[in-house]
């Protein structure tokens, strides 16, 4: 499956964007990136090539000290404006779900909507409700996030996301905190989303994820993009001794 | 080819519940071991051997009649009647004797309006309201000086309602200056940072009594001349200033302890830093943090028995003030110490349930 890309525009460029951890660690090594709207990626690499590091660049959870990196045509600096700005254009899901274990779901997903975006309470509980529909946990509202299982929480966490409306989403891992069984669940969620036509970067190491809905498949090492083609081709056909290693690896012995 | 087994689930059943009884409870509690059937032995023959003691000296041969004499007398235990006859000048200090209605009055008010800040009902914005109105009020009722009221000036003011006063009002100021101490410390600004952190060491490293000494005698020498500034507020400026250093540090720790995840999860979502800090980080923080906080509170309300050092005699101050110069009574002064030690337990007994319940009330959220 893939999307028809064509015409349309970058909603995300990296234009040769460097970061270091503190002096010495370079993290993240002349990264160029575009990225279409509408457009499915989903980045893999090994542990500690810096694939956290790059989709937290986005929204400026991480700070890049070299280059120029724009999103939805803003650049991102240290200007407050700009970065609150992006912030309302994407949202993101983290390995451990994140969710504020002192406000009952319901409060999880109307907290941003109301107080950032302004929204009278009873429009955004509305609002909030559909989402959670749309996450088929409309039933759990008005429970904590602690008494729900871990699959059910990370949708949570992806229905929150989805109340600023984003234009882009991110995954950090979403699954990989999670039991088997409830991976399917969260990933069925995700396959939903893909098909409505929200750009995603998901860093994921769930191959059939990967074949079934991403548009390009970017595998990073050592802080660099080391390739990146389409699903079908990089699986098939990876062109990087690199690239050959780690998928022997991830995919069966 | 094998047959697929069908699972069978074991019915649920109820947990088994605990035996009731005396004979069983002292069994599981008392006598589980021999370790602890010797401790119940020990520490129950100390009870055996001083309970008595002390009830034959507190309650049997204690007289209540308010004459010393009668105290005196050969065979009589504690002497109740030293607080019958002194009571209002060790409640009401130097406060004089017939308009001692007011201090009664504006201390009821006072209470009833943290006995209602403690209440979830009343967790709103009125309430702030509510603390200006009734801290006019008691003001007006403790000084005086208009409508009608006779003018007392502060260096009368005494007893416990000085004690709750001082108590709970450098409490209430301390409490949100330790959160920006304890926000400051950790703020991406060195300027910020670096003042605070001087602020927290340089107040932890003195005695209070030393910083109560400061407010009240070096301060007004750096006041242009002329200018005073009623000792009161300088001691509660003391107060205050010495009790959020420590607030400050036990609210820093719960800050510590917050996840990471959960600030960036809120900036994921567009809120700013003071969104993030007042509904995602400190609520949270603070929750964790609750016992040690009433520590401090009930550290503070027993502190304020040191504002004698700049001649303010609150609850401890005005006992002393009642029997020193009293020859009669002066030898009776453990039946007062007995007498405010029981105020001052009920004020931190009440303090230490209120946090436990605080406590019950934040967890919640956390029970599945
Ligand atoms: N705040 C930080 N300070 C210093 N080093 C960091 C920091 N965060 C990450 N690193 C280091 O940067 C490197 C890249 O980290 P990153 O989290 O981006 O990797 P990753 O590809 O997401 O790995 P994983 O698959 O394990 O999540 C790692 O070596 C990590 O140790
Ligand atoms: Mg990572």
């Amino acid at each position: 499956m893939s999307t028809n890309l064509e015409g349309a525009k970058d909603v995300i460029v990296f234009d040769k964007v460097n970061k270091w951890y503190g002096n010495s660690f370079h993290v993240l090594r002349d990264i160029n990136l575009n990225v279409k709207q509408g457009e499915r990626i989903v980045i893999c690499g090994p542990s500690g090539s810096g694939k956290s590091t790059l989709i937290r660049c986005i929204n400026r959870l991480e700070e890049h000290q070299e280059g120029h990196l724009f999103v939805d045509g803003t650049e991102l600096t240290d200007d407050v404006k700009a970065i609150d700005k992006v912030r309302k254009e994407v949202g993101m899901v983290f390995q451990q779900f994140n969710l504020f274990p002192h406000l009952t779901v319901l409060e999880n997903l109307t907290l941003s909507p109301m107080y950032v975006g302004k929204v009278p309470k009873k429009e955004a509980e509305e609002k909030a409700m559909m989402q959670l529909k749309r996450v088929r946990i409309a039933e759990q509202a008005g429970k904590y996030p602690l008494q729900l299982s871990g699959g059910q929480q990370q949708r949570v966490a992806i229905a929150r996301a989805l109340c600023l409306t984003p234009k882009i989403m991110l995954f950090d891992e979403p699954t990989s905190a999670l039991d088997p069984e409830m991976i399917k669940e969260v990933l069925d969620v995700m396959v939903a989303m893909a098909d409505q036509g929200i750009t995603m970067i998901c860093v994921t190491h769930e191959m059939g994820f990967a074949k079934a809905v991403a548009d390009r498949v970017i595998f990073m090492d050592q802080g660099q993009i080391v390739e990146q083609n389409n699903p079908h081709d990089f699986f098939n056909n990876p062109q990087t001794d690199r690239s050959k290693d780690f998928l022997s690896k991830i995919l069966g012995h | 080819m094998a047959e697929t087994i069908i699972f069978q689930s074991l019915p649920a059943r109820p947990a088994p519940t605990k035996t009731e009884g005396l004979v069983p409870w002292a069994k599981a509690n008392l006598f589980a071991n021999w370790q602890s059937t010797v401790t119940t032995f020990v520490v129950g023959g100390l009870l055996l051997y001083f309970i008595p003691q002390f009830l034959n000296w507190a309650v049997l041969t204690a007289t209540t009649v308010p004459n010393a004499d009668a105290c005196r007398a050969p065979g009589v235990g504690a002497c109740w009647g030293v607080i019958t006859e002194k009571y209002r000048l060790i409640i009401f200090g130097r406060y004089p004797l017939e308009e001692q209605w007011r201090p009664l009055v504006a201390t009821l008010l006072l209470l009833a309006l943290l006995v209602a800040s403690c209440t979830r009902a009343f967790w709103n914005k009125w309430l702030l309201v509510l603390w200006a109105v009734v801290v006019a009020i008691f003001f007006a009722l403790m000084y005086g000086n208009v409508l009608g009221l006779s003018k007392v000036t502060t260096d009368r003011w005494g007893g416990l309602p000085l004690t709750i006063m001082l108590s709970s009002m450098s409490m209430v100021m301390a409490f949100p200056l330790a959160i920006a101490v304890a926000l400051g410390r950790r703020s991406k600004l060195p300027a910020i940072r670096t003042f605070c952190t001087i602020y927290v060491e340089l107040i932890r490293g003195v005695p209070l009594i030393s910083v109560l000494f400061m407010a009240s005698f070096m301060f007004p020498l750096f006041m242009p001349q002329g200018v005073t500034i009623d000792v009161l507020i300088r001691v509660f400026a003391g107060l205050t200033l010495f009790a959020a250093a420590y607030m400050a540090e036990v609210i820093r720790g719960g800050l510590q302890a917050m996840p990471k995840g959960q600030a960036e999860a809120a900036a994921s979502l567009g809120l700013s830093y003071w969104q993030t800090q007042g509904r995602i980080i400190l609520p949270q923080a603070l929750a964790l943090v609750v016992p040690s906080i009433v520590n401090n509170f009930i550290g503070l309300f027993k502190d304020t028995s040191l504002v004698g050092i700049v001649s303010l005699y609150e609850l401890t101050g005005s006992l002393g003030l009642a029997l020193n110069g009293d020859a009669d009574w002066r030898p009776f002064k453990l039946e007062g110490y007995v007498f405010i030690t029981f105020i001052y337990f009920a004020f931190c007994f009440a303090m230490s349930r209120y946090s436990l319940w605080i406590e019950k009330q934040v967890n919640k959220s956390k029970l599945r």
